[in-house]
């Protein structure tokens, strides 16, 4: 069993020198937010650390901040991370099956969106080693930006605060917008669930739903209204 | 506000099961369509759920939100980097909260 070299690994730290930028971005959005709702460094580092996951730590601080029920966050959680599942499940196949439970998780730590987008196109095997080197260099511009957020946040004028608050949704766009221009199906999904989120958002007796669970439910709506009208077939996927 | 960490705790397990689960537990493809499908669509559901409307309150001036809403959608359109569109919504707003106080 392969499972690379020094030089794979500093291959991946070289190719996450992108996903490094973009996450001191996006985390120090985070740990912004974090240092507001009253956590401390320590706490949002070590979320950062723990969770490497921009939608799913974000819609957790709602819910830390309104002391919501564990349930709620557990469920919340396991829906907006749900995509990691196929994720992993699509790594698992470009990895050699003689693979060590050991080392497949490890790599299951490092699996974002970002770091699987590289790990999966990345041509020949996908080493162990590789994935490594693309996870530490990313995880370790993760926590600093949630750092650097955190104790800047506070010092940093109110207004360019307000105006680093439109970070993540920046991103969120960014991933999401681009697949509508060739496929119609996803800008259906994207469209009807911003339009529910927003009915959601205002309409009486639904508006005292909770953020969280008003986001499963629009996800697991939309989402399984389109696998039933519109299903995935494989070539269409990619 | 007293759990925060069982609360960091109990995410990271659960988001930690759930990209563990498939590369340690599923050799196999998933079959079913419907499945697939329905995890094919997830991230878009949830990602404009979680962006419209709060996208409108996440600055102090409702104008500053649009700005960079508009912004980000037009150069995500393009297909413009993750940090080139998060960077120049957050820089359309700076803008207009400068201008209109």
């Amino acid at each position: 069993m392969n499972i690379g070299k020094f030089s794979d690994f500093k291959e991946g730290v070289r190719d996450a020198v992108p996903i490094f930028l973009g996450y001191i971005a996006v985390s120090f959005a985070f740990g912004i937010e974090s240092s507001k709702i009253g956590m401390t460094v320590v706490q949002s580092a070590m979320t950062s650390l723990l969770n490497v996951t921009s939608a799913g730590q974000f819609s957790a601080l709602k819910i830390i901040h309104e002391n919501g029920s564990f349930i709620e966050l557990a469920v919340l959680q396991f829906i907006i991370n749900l995509r990691y599942m196929l994720m992993s499940a699509a790594l698992s196949q470009r990895l050699d099956p003689r693979l060590g439970t050991l080392h497949r998780l490890g790599i299951s730590y490092g699996v974002t969106d970002e770091i699987f987008g590289v790990s999966v196109l990345k041509k020949g095997g996908l080493y162990p080693m590789y994935s490594y080197g693309l996870i530490s260099l990313s995880v370790f511009g993760w926590v600093l930006g949630t750092v650097l957020g955190a104790i800047a946040g506070q010092i940093m004028p109110q207004r360019l605060i307000s105006c680093l608050g439109l970070a993540i949704y920046g991103m969120f766009i960014a991933i999401i917008i681009p697949d509508t221009r060739e496929n119609k199906n996803v800008r259906a999904v994207v469209v009807i669930a911003m339009v529910l989120s927003t009915i959601f958002a205002f309409a009486p007796f639904l508006n005292c739903i909770s953020s969280g669970f008003r986001i499963i439910i629009i996800t697991v709506l939309v989402a399984a209204g389109a696998a039933k009208v519109a299903p995935v077939r494989e070539e269409e996927n990619e | 506000m007293n759990n925060v960490y069982a609360y960091i705790l109990l995410m990271a397990v659960v988001t930690y099961a759930i990209r563990a689960l498939p590369l340690t537990l599923i050799r196999k493809e998933i079959k079913s369509t419907f499945i697939r499908s329905f995890l094919y669509y997830v991230p878009y559901a949830t990602l404009a759920a979680m962006t419209f409307p709060a996208i409108l309150s996440a600055t102090d001036s409702r104008f500053s939100a649009i700005a960079g809403f508009a912004v980000a959608l037009i150069l995500a359109f393009y297909k413009k980097s993750l940090l080139t569109v998060a960077g120049c919504a957050c820089a359309a707003a700076f803008l207009v909260e400068l201008f209109i106080r």
